[in-house]
């Protein structure tokens, strides 16, 4: 019965938007985690995302996090000579997190949740009925 | 006179697998509603059923013992033509694709009751009350 294999592929999409969501948490989180050098300072993290194919490589059975990758864009410089991280110029760095994506990621992740959790639930309701036949 | 189960289920019994085995592809273009360059799927599930219970895609029977081979309602995978693609190359259109998951539950539950109306019936005729 194909029907409990929704519950193993809207489970891994349930999986992929928490990692997302984690995320998103962690990026809104570390916003203004200031640091001296370009090394230490915090980048936005985005999930990649991949359909997670049968053996035969032509069906999807859910989907994966192929990992993690941090943000290539330009950190934030910022004038403050009387911080206490400011460096020899007085400068300090910040994350190049951009809170308006994050909030739009944010927004997203929830919705697809939401659409995965009704799947499952949907689906759950049909086994049951299914379990239920002649009865 | 036997009860034919086969004959008495059949078409019911083959549409269940076949809406089963849609829920799963329509759950899994959901589930990979956020995947870059993921490509939607769907069966034609009109052709794929009338396929299965096709007269003329039934196996010759020239002995009393031979059964009839019943291929698996896997159905043709076909993807689905977007209206609108998205930038990162992902064709699954969520309400598109929720409203065709909750038209095959619902279509899928109304088999089933019809199903077991028939089982109720068999259940009837063998107790002969």
């Amino acid at each position: 019965m194909s029907l409990f294999s929704v519950f193993d592929i809207s489970g891994s999409a349930l999986r992929a938007q928490t990692v997302r969501l984690n995320t998103t948490a962690s990026n809104m989180a570390n916003v203004d985690s200031i640091s001296s050098s370009t090394a230490t300072t915090y980048r936005a993290r985005q999930p990649v995302f991949a359909a997670q194919l049968d053996d035969a490589g032509d069906e999807a059975t859910g989907v994966d996090v192929l990992g993690i990758v941090e943000s290539q864009a330009p950190l934030r410089r910022e004038y403050r000579p009387d911080h206490p991280l400011a460096d020899q110029q007085g400068y300090v760095n910040l994350p190049n997190v951009n809170p308006v994506e994050e909030m739009a990621n944010m927004i997203s992740a929830s919705r697809s949740y939401q659409t995965n959790v009704e799947v499952l639930n949907t689906s759950k309701q049909m086994l049951l009925r299914t379990l239920a036949l002649g009865d | 006179m036997a009860i034919g189960f086969e004959r008495a289920l059949s078409v019911h019994a083959q549409t269940l697998e076949l809406r089963s085995r849609r829920a799963e592809i329509l759950a899994a273009n959901l589930a990979n509603a956020d995947t870059p360059n993921y490509l939607a799927r769907d069966i034609d599930f009109k052709a794929t059923l009338s396929g299965l219970s096709g007269r003329e895609n039934a196996l010759k029977v020239t002995h009393a013992v031979h059964m009839q081979a019943r291929g698996s309602a896997s159905g043709e995978l076909l993807y689905r033509t977007p209206a609108q693609m998205a930038i990162d190359g992902n064709t699954v259109e969520e309400e598109q694709e929720k409203s065709a998951f909750a038209d095959n539950a619902m279509r899928y539950q109304a088999s089933l009751r019809l199903l077991g109306n028939r089982v109720q019936g068999l259940l009837s005729a063998i107790r002969g009350e």
